[in-house]
């Protein structure tokens, strides 16, 4: 009973979120504030996660290959389709699940702890408008992040590939190109607008609806990156069931 | 002026309110006192429309909160400043953002217009360097001036303070008393303070209402509050010696 209560609580929160909105000068400010805090905040951490992750994915495939007749760019082929269908949207949003949705459910619940919702809402303001729909906003902005992680993961694989002398320069670019199926592409980028939804959603319903002093935002903290993460894993396997499994 | 009449609220099994009546005057500083537990934080979000009575009403100047449209509620609540017990204020932002913020949400004012209002009030609270600090960077006394000025900035009708005093020491206690009682009188605001300082109640009571689980216990003001007879106000303000001596003193001075 409980999950169920608190899954309507979750879309009554999003309901509320489109309703009674914030002065737009006020307003404006604020979804820069998160595009800041959330988006440009966690490009350094992306990159340098897409960049290895990338290389190691190349090496572990190369070294996977030891049949002479299998050809040099399966390498390129197999690092593509890996950063592109799974690692960039799924494995970068878990990692955001942690990064950013701690951040949202800490700040929030700090907020509510130190009275300073109750404040907003004294002064009539919709407070779930006001601190949920900016980072939702903002959010809107994370494929930027996925195609940069998408980019920089091939990046990292030919760089991993052509230094550790696994394959050429040019096998790996073959790979990379060969079979592309643009609707791949589609895929990743609508699980990437499904899992920022829920990067901006889950963490703020923990945040808002918290109770109790500091030991409780920790706690909310630790919650909101569980749920998010299952959610995400949930989803991927329905979207990809849905959208490639045809 | 707040009048409020038969106010009951109940979370669950538990009855906080029981049919709670009375009335606060314009241009006047009321204090709501009473143990912790009583109820006084319950009918003060009862009085700020944050919680909903199941049984009586609450009017604003003739206006029933009840009747009211959503709209009509939020220009009222645009009409009420309220200072917290942690004062509450905006971490993200500096002092002058925090005492701008109900400006920016409320009015069409200039920035340049703003920045007057907040210039002003901020030298009202003695606060007039400290425009550019965080929250964080400021005193306890600092940030209840900060809170008393935000609450202030867009001209309330109301204003509400719970716990004003607390964590406070003495002097600096005195200081915000004095100030909001100061803003109360010089606006002509209707000032609503739950307080457990006993100093409050003796210096700036013009109205107190003394709650006991739930119930209106008594109703006076700081000059007949040392003469009650009420068992239940004289065992909660006179629990200390000192006060008990004091009681006696200004007794034995208008014999």
């Amino acid at each position: 009973m409980t999950y169920l209560h608190n899954i309507g609580v979750y879309f009554l929160m999003i309901k509320e979120m489109f309703r009674k909105p914030t002065k737009w000068s006020v307003m404006k400010t604020l979804i820069f504030k998160d595009i800041d805090d959330l988006i440009m905040g966690s490009l350094g951490i992306v990159a340098f996660i897409s960049f290895f992750v990338g290389g190691v994915v190349t090496i572990q495939t190369a070294l996977n290959i030891s049949n002479p007749l299998i050809p040099k760019y399966l390498v390129g082929f197999a690092t593509r389709q890996s950063v592109i269908l799974e690692f960039a949207p799924t494995f970068i949003s878990i990692i955001m699940a942690g990064k950013v949705g701690s951040f949202i459910t800490s700040s929030i619940g700090t907020m509510r702890v130190t009275e300073q919702i109750d404040a907003l809402e004294v002064m009539g303001i919709n407070t779930i408008n006001y601190l949920v729909f900016p980072k939702f906003v903002a959010m809107m902005l994370y494929p930027f992040v996925i195609s940069i992680a998408m980019f920089l993961g091939i990046l990292g694989g030919m760089a991993a590939c052509i230094y550790g002398g696994f394959s050429t320069l040019e096998d790996y670019i073959m790979g990379v190109q060969m079979d592309f199926i643009p609707f791949h592409i589609t895929y990743a980028f609508i699980k990437t607008f499904v899992f920022a939804f829920l990067l901006a959603t889950i963490p703020s319903y923990y945040g808002y609806y918290m109770k109790g002093g500091a030991l409780e935002v920790g706690k909310a903290s630790t919650t909101s990156f569980v749920w998010t993460s299952v959610m995400i894993i949930l989803l991927n396997y329905i979207l990809t069931q849905m959208l490639l499994s045809s | 002026m707040i009048e409020v009449k038969d106010v009951h609220k109940s979370f669950g099994e538990a009855h906080i309110l029981k049919g709670i009546s009375t009335s606060f005057e314009k241009g006047k500083t009321s204090l709501v006192i009473g143990q912790s537990g009583s109820g006084k934080t319950v009918f003060l979000k009862c009085l700020l429309g944050l919680f909903s009575p199941e049984k009586g009403t609450i009017s604003y100047d003739g206006k029933a909160y009840s009747d009211l449209s959503d709209d009509q509620k939020r220009d009222l609540r645009a009409e009420m400043g309220m200072v917290f017990q942690g004062s509450a204020l905006f971490d993200s932002m500096t002092i002058a953002e925090n005492v701008m913020f109900p400006l920016r949400m409320f009015t069409k004012q200039s920035k340049s217009e703003m920045q007057d209002r907040v210039n002003f009030v901020l030298k009202r609270v003695n606060l007039e360097d400290a425009h550019n600090k965080k929250p964080s960077e400021a005193s306890g006394g600092m940030q209840k001036r900060v809170a008393i000025a935000r609450a202030i900035v867009n001209r309330p009708k109301y204003l509400f303070c719970d716990e004003p005093n607390s964590g406070l020491d003495p002097k600096t206690a005195i200081v915000i008393d004095n100030l909001i009682q100061e803003i109360t009188e010089e606006y002509n605001i209707t000032t609503i303070i739950n307080s457990h300082d006993m100093n409050s109640v003796m210096e700036i009571g013009q109205k107190i209402v003394f709650l006991k689980d739930g119930h209106k216990a008594w109703e006076g003001s700081n000059k007949t509050i040392f003469k009650t007879d009420n068992e239940a106000v004289t065992n909660f303000v006179y629990s200390s010696e000192l006060f008990k001596k004091v009681r006696q003193m200004y007794i034995e001075e208008r014999e």
